[in-house]
């Protein structure tokens, strides 16, 4: 078993060092598929320093290939464009922001999600997170509570071709319980506390992601792990490498 | 040439200061914070700015007297809308600060457009007194006696009308000062005063409907964005704006932190903003028991399983800072039997207890229920009655407090002094809780678990690890603090709390190391170890050794919410695209920028003008550029740390910027007057300053020494009585603190005239940065070192005094 896991890293190992020397080549075509491969070599050595304190090794070929595949400049407003691919976030309207790649990286990954995965996404924006998530699982459902906002991110995945996300406009409290149970879920939308039918639309071995903080800045990252049994353990998760205490390590 | 256009002169003096206090309030609604260090900055930015225009136009300006005096009054009622409207239109989000590189330039922007109506006043006066020299004392007496009328009044008066109204009668007021100045100037076309008069009455009308824009990223703002909300009720005072919305649709559901074991939902809530921060639940109650339920799913219930182990089942609870009344709900629903809720701002209560009294259930009016219209610390000190619990309330939201948008805030509940004071009111057997939001890794936990140990220590226990427990949820940490150990049965109590609702125990008497970090798991446990650490010897190892600034806070240092430190700066910095972001306070670098661009602005619109003109022949003698520069940065310093001083005692940052303000500007204006008439008796300008100095240092010492004793006896006195106090305590140091000007202008104007403009300049430019720098000290250094530097920067003045005399008189 042990040998299988190491063998089984050792080819995800390989193939991130493929994706990555893919995207550390000079930009050939230049614009933003050159800006997004530069992101993604950023992202890919942010994770690879905070790696020990995420407690995510390193970003499964999945996701690399998701963040250098969703085009990020489509789901800012066109006057962002141009600073799409800044390892940052991005107003986009309504006082909402999408997270800096590297968080949406970090949290797409401690998702674990698998092909063919139903997930669940309380807080659309624009709807990027929600096309990363697209680009992994099987499908999506995403709901956003500001309407303007919902709206939009609804057509603009339409439009961009993502048949395997559903979106809506609502109060995202009580999920999705016609699509329910969900292999993972991410609440990306502010809440005072996890809304109790959240959790029980979580599958037994579901993951759900909370980020914690406010819009320009994810102080930690909540991950709620159901046990088979259905009880929950938590982790908090700081996105960074850093020791509170000088000399630490 | 007629008289001095005396009436108009306290009419725009009154306006200015009144503008200048009106704006601090405009900035907690549109942003997260009073701003009060930058908005004095940006006045004395335009006053400072406005004399250098004056000394470099002076001849040009005075053969058009009448018409520029009255221009800059009709500017001023322009500029005082006109630049609060265009800042607002500024983006500026210091949310963003470290995040985009054009985040310093639109502080910048804002800053410049705050000072250009401050220009104009600045000019309008110092053109009357440049105009009218032989009557500057009874000038002098009218601008003054209009600047504490304004700066006073115009608390009164948003006590009856919201800021955005006061705004528009400020600009009326301005214009009516121009129609004044027209009769009082006897100018002409007669004309002019029917249109002054017909634009201040058209300002009064129109103005009114200005629209205060909060910051989108603000709570209320996010609030609003959500379909089916809607305000109900907006009500305004000096204290904030209170703003309840209601959301049907999409139910606003306020439970912070709820265990996760949790299956029911909260029932129906209001939303109540303050200044756009929040919310606080203004929670339906039905007056059963069952919908409260989520009230005990919450860290802060830990106190009351706590009390029950020890058969307290109906203890005596005091809620500080009641807000919409969710703490003491939490206390009824643990059945205490006497709830005593302490609440500063009656606009708040009032929601609670008449405007939606048969939504919360008559709450206020429940048996045992008591609501007090009070400051906490006031109320506390005041009190005979003693606790079994004292409930300090968790009203600050989580993402302005997660953001460190609290880091320049004064804040007095949570200081060493106020624990002791808690402690001090509990019956035998009593503890305080105070419950704050999680940080990670650990900031307020910590800080706070910190200053509770040095408030055991001070209060002679000398075991303090027996009477602390804490303990965290995923999004909040519950500290308490006993009036004695714990015992057995209530530690029993506390771990099963924790179980039931998978809460970590992150501290208590006897706690093992492997109880720590068992549900909401942390890569190492930071809190266990912490408060281990902070009650070991080695406590001030770890808090030197801590990235975070946990040192305990104080009321000479009470600025809780800072953890900037400088050693972790660069660190920091560096992580920020690593998500390391939130690590960063940004209310620290944003009161650095402040600092650069008042030295840059000061420097290019009040010095440079000068060196660039005739005056660069005539440079000041180092002696006197010192004496200048020395006595404007210890004014301000002065200035500062007492308003901050006295935000204790005024219980609020407003009144304390109003009342400081206005005593230091009667008194000092006094004490120039005083000074300017010494000089023609026997007494030499150098002993003149050396003895206004010796009495000022004296009292400056005198207060340090008793004001913190002062303020704890008298805290409990009305509003009206305290201010009266303040103004009587500040008038004696303001009297001695407004000699040295006066007394070197005269001393320069005998000997060395030339240098006048430098004077007013260098004065000008300290005064600018001097009252940035000293907010920035007195976080690091607390308000009692500003003081002192203040009393060692008069000192040396007095030797630059000396010095100039000396080489003048050679």
């Amino acid at each position: 078993m042990n040998r299988l896991n190491e063998q089984n890293m050792k080819r995800r190992f390989a193939l991130c060092a493929f994706l990555f020397l893919c995207f550390a080549l000079p930009a050939q075509g230049g614009g933003f598929d050159a800006q997004r491969r530069q992101m993604v070599k950023e992202v890919l050595v942010d994770t690879a320093a905070t790696a020990s304190y995420s407690g995510s090794r390193a970003l499964s070929p999945e996701v690399v290939a998701a963040m250098g595949k969703v085009e990020r400049h489509r789901f800012v407003p066109a006057t962002l464009a141009a600073v799409a691919y800044l390892n940052r976030p991005i107003p986009i309207g309504h006082g909402q922001t999408i997270s800096q790649p590297f968080i949406v990286a970090l949290m797409t990954e401690l998702m674990k999600i698998k092909k063919g995965d139903r997930v669940l996404e309380i807080g659309t924006g624009s709807g990027y997170q929600a096309a990363v998530l697209a680009e992994i699982a099987g499908s999506v459902y995403t709901i956003e509570i500001i309407e303007p906002l919902g709206q939009e991110a609804g057509e603009r995945l339409k439009s961009l071709g993502y048949r395997n996300v559903e979106t809506r406009v609502g109060d995202g409290y009580y999920g999705w319980p016609q699509a329910a149970p969900f292999d993972a879920i991410m609440v990306t939308a502010a809440a005072s506390h996890v809304p109790p039918p959240l959790l029980k639309q979580l599958k037994p071995g579901g993951r759900m992601v909370i980020p914690l903080g406010t819009q320009f800045m994810t102080q930690y990252l909540m991950l709620v792990e159901k046990q088979q049994d259905g009880t929950l353990t938590t982790r908090q998760i700081l996105p960074v490498r850093f020791v509170p205490l000088t000399g630490g390590h | 040439m007629s008289r001095p256009p005396f009436i108009a002169i306290a009419l725009l003096s009154a306006c200015v200061l009144a503008y200048e206090v009106l704006l601090t309030r405009l900035f907690s609604i549109v942003l997260w914070h009073h701003f009060a260090y930058m908005i004095i900055s940006a006045a004395m930015l335009g006053y400072g700015a406005s004399g250098t225009l004056l000394t470099l136009l002076k001849e040009k300006i005075a053969a058009h007297f009448g018409a520029v005096y009255v221009s800059t009054a009709a500017a001023l009622a322009v500029l005082m809308p006109a630049a609060f409207l265009l800042a607002q239109q500024v983006p500026f989000n210091p949310l963003e600060l470290l995040w985009d590189n054009t985040q310093p330039v639109k502080l910048l922007a804002i800053y410049l457009l705050m000072m250009l109506p401050f220009f104009c006043g600045g000019l309008g006066i110092g053109l009357v007194m440049a105009q009218f020299g032989k009557q500057a004392s009874r000038i002098y007496a009218c601008d003054i006696l209009g600047a504490g009328v304004g700066s006073l009044g115009v608390i009164g008066v948003l006590f009856l009308v919201p800021p955005p109204q006061v705004l528009a009668a400020l600009t009326a007021l301005a214009l009516l000062a121009a129609a004044i100045a027209v009769v009082e100037l006897k100018m002409r076309p007669k004309w002019l005063l029917e249109l002054f008069i017909g634009l201040a009455v058209l300002a009064a009308v129109a103005l009114p409907g200005i629209q205060v824009q909060p910051s989108p990223y603000k709570d209320l703002s996010q609030a609003l964005n959500i379909a089916g909300a809607r305000v109900i009720e907006e009500r305004s005072s000096p204290l904030g704006q209170v703003t309840v919305v209601e959301n049907t649709r999409v139910p606003l559901r306020h439970a912070p932190g709820m265990s996760l074991n949790a299956t029911s939902e909260p029932p129906p809530q209001l939303g109540v903003y303050v200044d756009g921060d929040g919310p606080a639940a203004l929670t339906k109650f039905d007056g059963k028991p069952a919908p409260l339920a989520y009230l005990d799913q919450l860290t802060s219930a830990l106190p009351y399983h706590v009390l029950a182990a020890r058969e307290q089942n109906a203890p005596r609870v005091l809620v500080l800072g009641a807000g919409a009344g969710s703490d003491v709900l939490q206390a009824l629903y643990h059945r205490s039997a006497a709830i005593d809720a302490v609440e500063l701002d009656r606009n708040i209560s009032a929601l609670v207890g008449q405007n939606f009294r048969g939504y919360a259930g008559n709450l206020y009016a429940q048996p045992g229920v008591q609501v007090y219209a009070a400051e906490a610390r006031g109320f506390v000190n005041r009190s005979a009655t003693r606790y079994d619990l004292i409930q300090v309330a968790l009203l600050d939201s989580f993402g302005t407090a997660s953001a460190g948008l609290y880091g320049l805030s004064e804040n007095y509940l949570y200081t060493v002094e106020a624990l002791q004071a808690y402690l001090s009111r509990l019956a035998p057997g009593g503890m305080f809780a105070v419950t704050r939001w999680l940080t990670l890794p650990p900031r307020d936990a910590l800080k706070l678990f910190a200053t509770a140990v040095t408030a055991l220590e001070r209060s002679g226990v000398a075991n303090p690890s027996a009477r602390l427990a804490m303990i965290r949820g995923w999004k909040t940490v519950t500290l308490l603090v006993k009036n004695s150990d714990f015992t057995a049965p209530e530690i029993a109590a506390l771990r099963e709390f924790s179980r039931a609702h998978s809460f970590d125990l992150a501290y208590y008497p006897g706690m093992h190391a492997d109880e720590a970090n068992r549900y909401n798991i942390l890569s190492q446990p930071y809190f266990f170890d912490g408060a281990t650490a902070l009650l070991s010897p080695q406590r001030q190892d770890f808090i030197d050794q801590y990235k975070f600034y946990i040192e305990p806070a104080t009321d000479d240092r009470p600025h809780f919410f800072r953890f900037f430190k400088w050693n972790a700066a660069a660190e920091i910095f560096s992580l920020r695209e690593q998500g390391g972001m939130s690590l960063f306070d940004w209310s620290y670098p944003l009161l650095v920028a402040t600092l650069v661009q008042a030295l840059a602005a000061s420097a290019l619109l009040i010095i440079a003008p000068l060196a660039l003109s005739r005056c660069r022949r005539t440079l000041p003698a180092a002696p006197v550029a010192l004496y200048f520069l020395a006595i404007g940065f210890a004014f301000m310093f002065m200035e500062i740390a007492f308003i901050q001083k006295f935000v204790l005692f005024l219980s609020h940052p407003l009144y304390a910027v109003a009342v400081v303000l206005c005593a230091f500007l009667i008194f000092a204006a006094l004490g120039s007057w005083m000074g300017g008439n010494w000089l023609a008796g026997h007494w030499q300008a150098e002993n003149k300053v050396t003895l206004a100095v010796i009495a000022l240092g004296a009292l400056a010492l005198l207060y340090l020494a008793i004001l913190p004793h002062l303020f704890h006896a008298l805290i409990h006195l009305p509003d009206a009585t305290k201010i009266i106090i303040s103004v009587a305590l500040i008038a004696p140091l303001a009297l001695c603190m407004g000699v040295p000007f006066p007394t070197g202008m005269m001393r320069l104007a005998g000997a060395n005239e030339q240098s006048i403009p430098w004077a007013w300049a260098i004065n000008g430019f300290a005064s600018v940065v001097g009252a940035v720098l000293a907010t920035l000290l007195a976080i690091h250094l607390g308000f009692a070192a500003v003081i002192l530097l203040a009393v060692i920067i008069y000192g040396l003045a007095c030797i630059a005094l000396r010095k100039f005399v000396g080489s003048a008189a050679a």
